[in-house]
């Protein structure tokens, strides 16, 4: 029997579970898939929390749902790869041996590698929306607040869902409207890029779309530390920002596990082959989704179109032919913008996000880089497709690769 | 993108300053550059300035240069003030860091 092996059981590594079960032989190829939770989270709806719209039962199913008969699941803490020898070491001692690996270990927030930000104030005034407790704790924080300085600040590049932190100041603005309580917060997006977005199309509409709700922009702060008696976050070339309360997203690393691998970049991130998701090093691993260092989001989305690629790679590593499948770099995201509205941007490695229709030509039903209420229907129906199509493997009715029908280049 | 000449060398820049072409670099250049910016370089510039240019392909950032062994990300800021990435950048003659977002 070959072996494959799977490490990491989220978005990516169950969409390759299901893919690669439905086409490879029972008899030939055995699949296993590792991870340490048995709970798999819709991280898109962590959003949603802090704000009452979702709550952690909305977010959480179990993660053997979603595998597929034929798969081993193992539930474990992964020591380490040892790419020598083709076999990974769980915690325990516990030996995996694989013909093909897929790392799919994700990134996660490391509030450590920021002086005070895991104080006496973590999560009580200071909160991240990354995790499923965070979300929870300023949910109940929030329901009583009274008002004040909300400071939402980024601490690092990359990160996680790069539209996540926009997302939750425009939300914000609608929650202390509803309360009534908005002239009472001043909301403050603090980034360490030059403006409210990386790409200058998109930094345009989404800075205008700040200035309009009333959200002050502080761009290029990047974060030193965090002073918790004085309730300040201070930056390397010595600006200091005051809060009442700090939302912030941490520093992003790969997992604990490729450092100890010694896999990873400075950030635990595996050097990936950004076409074809190779490792760059190592002929017989690949790398999906937010554990790769390719220089795209780190977004569900753009797994889901990675997944297409690497499984058409995979499968001719196996047949021993060159690999024939290209990553673009294809990313597709809604963008909550508050009051019952969403915008929706479609970029790749090539091309910016540009403004126009989405998936159709002059039809949509999406604009792109529009402020529209049918953007905002496309994230709320997502939760489903996610769950029911998605993890599953299916096909969805849009393309892989990006494509420039509908858009306008100015 | 447009002409200038920088330490007496014809250079193509992009709009924002950035050679167009990394091996045009010489020191002189970036003595040049770093004037135009009001910073007269030091020593310990130019070993920042090269480690940046060794590294400019695996892609750059103020986390890494802090993590060289060469300054600290303290450091990095009091060398090149404001934005320490794309000011050292500019002066080491590689092109404008790109945040992928």
């Amino acid at each position: 029997m070959k072996k494959i092996l799977i490490l990491g059981a989220g978005t990516g590594g169950t969409i390759m579970a299901n893919k690669l079960r439905k086409a490879l032989d029972r008899e030939e190829w055995d699949i296993t898939i590792v991870d340490k939770h048995k709970t798999h989270y819709y991280q898109p709806g962590f959003l949603f929390i802090p704000f009452g719209i979702y709550n952690k039962q909305d977010v959480i199913k179990p993660k053997a749902n979603f595998i597929p008969s034929g798969v081993n699941m193992i539930y474990s803490d992964i020591d380490k790869i040892i790419h020598e020898e083709n076999k990974v070491l769980l915690e325990g001692g516990k030996v995996l041996n694989y013909d093909f690996l897929i790392v799919a270990t994700g990134t996660r927030i490391d509030p450590e590698e920021t002086p005070g930000l895991k104080g006496e104030l973590w999560r009580k005034e200071i909160f991240d929306f990354y995790t499923v407790e965070g979300a929870v704790a300023l949910q109940e924080f929030f329901e009583t607040w009274q008002g004040g300085r909300l400071v939402m600040n980024i601490a690092e590049l990359p990160f996680k869902c790069p539209v996540a932190p926009l997302e939750f100041v425009f939300l914000a603005d609608e929650y202390f409207t509803k309360v009534g309580i908005r002239d009472k917060v001043d909301i403050t997006y603090v980034t360490p890029l030059p403006g409210a977005f990386t790409k200058p199309i998109a930094t345009k509409m989404l800075g205008e779309l700040l200035k309009e709700k009333n959200i002050k922009v502080i761009p290029e702060f990047y974060l030193e530390s965090v002073d918790n008696k004085e309730k300040k976050i201070k930056s390397y070339d010595g600006q200091e920002i005051p809060f009442d309360v700090l939302t912030i997203v941490p520093v992003n690393k790969g997992d604990d596990m490729v450092e100890r691998s010694g896999m990873g970049d400075d950030l635990n991130f595996i050097p990936t082959d950004k076409y074809t998701l190779k490792s760059e090093k190592y002929e017989n691993i690949f790398v999906l989704g937010d554990a790769s260092n390719i220089p795209t989001s780190k977004a569900g989305s753009v797994v889901h179109f990675a997944a297409e690629v690497l499984f058409d790679n995979l499968l001719c590593a196996i047949k021993g032919r060159e690999l024939r499948a290209t990553f673009d770099g294809h990313a597709n995201c809604y963008i909550e913008t508050g009051f019952g509205k969403g915008s929706l941007i479609d970029f790749n490695y090539e091309t910016e996000p540009l403004p126009g229709t989405y998936p159709l030509p002059g039809v949509g039903p999406f604009g792109l880089l529009q402020n529209t209420k049918m953007n905002h229907y496309g994230k709320v129906i997502f939760r489903w497709i996610y769950w029911h199509m998605l993890l599953k493997g299916k096909e969805l009715p849009i393309e892989n690769h990006m494509s420039m029908a509908g858009k306008k280049k100015s | 993108m447009a002409q200038k000449t920088i330490a007496g060398v014809n250079l193509e820049v992009t709009d924002e300053g950035f050679l167009v072409d990394s091996s045009q670099w010489t020191e002189e250049i970036a003595k040049e550059l770093a004037k135009e910016e009001g910073i007269e370089l030091t020593d310990k510039h130019f070993a920042v300035l090269n480690f940046i240019r060794e590294n400019a392909d695996a892609g750059l950032t103020i986390r890494k240069v802090g993590k060289s062994g060469i300054v600290d990300i303290k450091g990095f800021y009091e060398l090149f003030p404001g934005g320490p990435l794309k000011l050292s950048s500019k002066i080491a003659g590689i092109a404008k860091p790109t945040s992928c977002v």
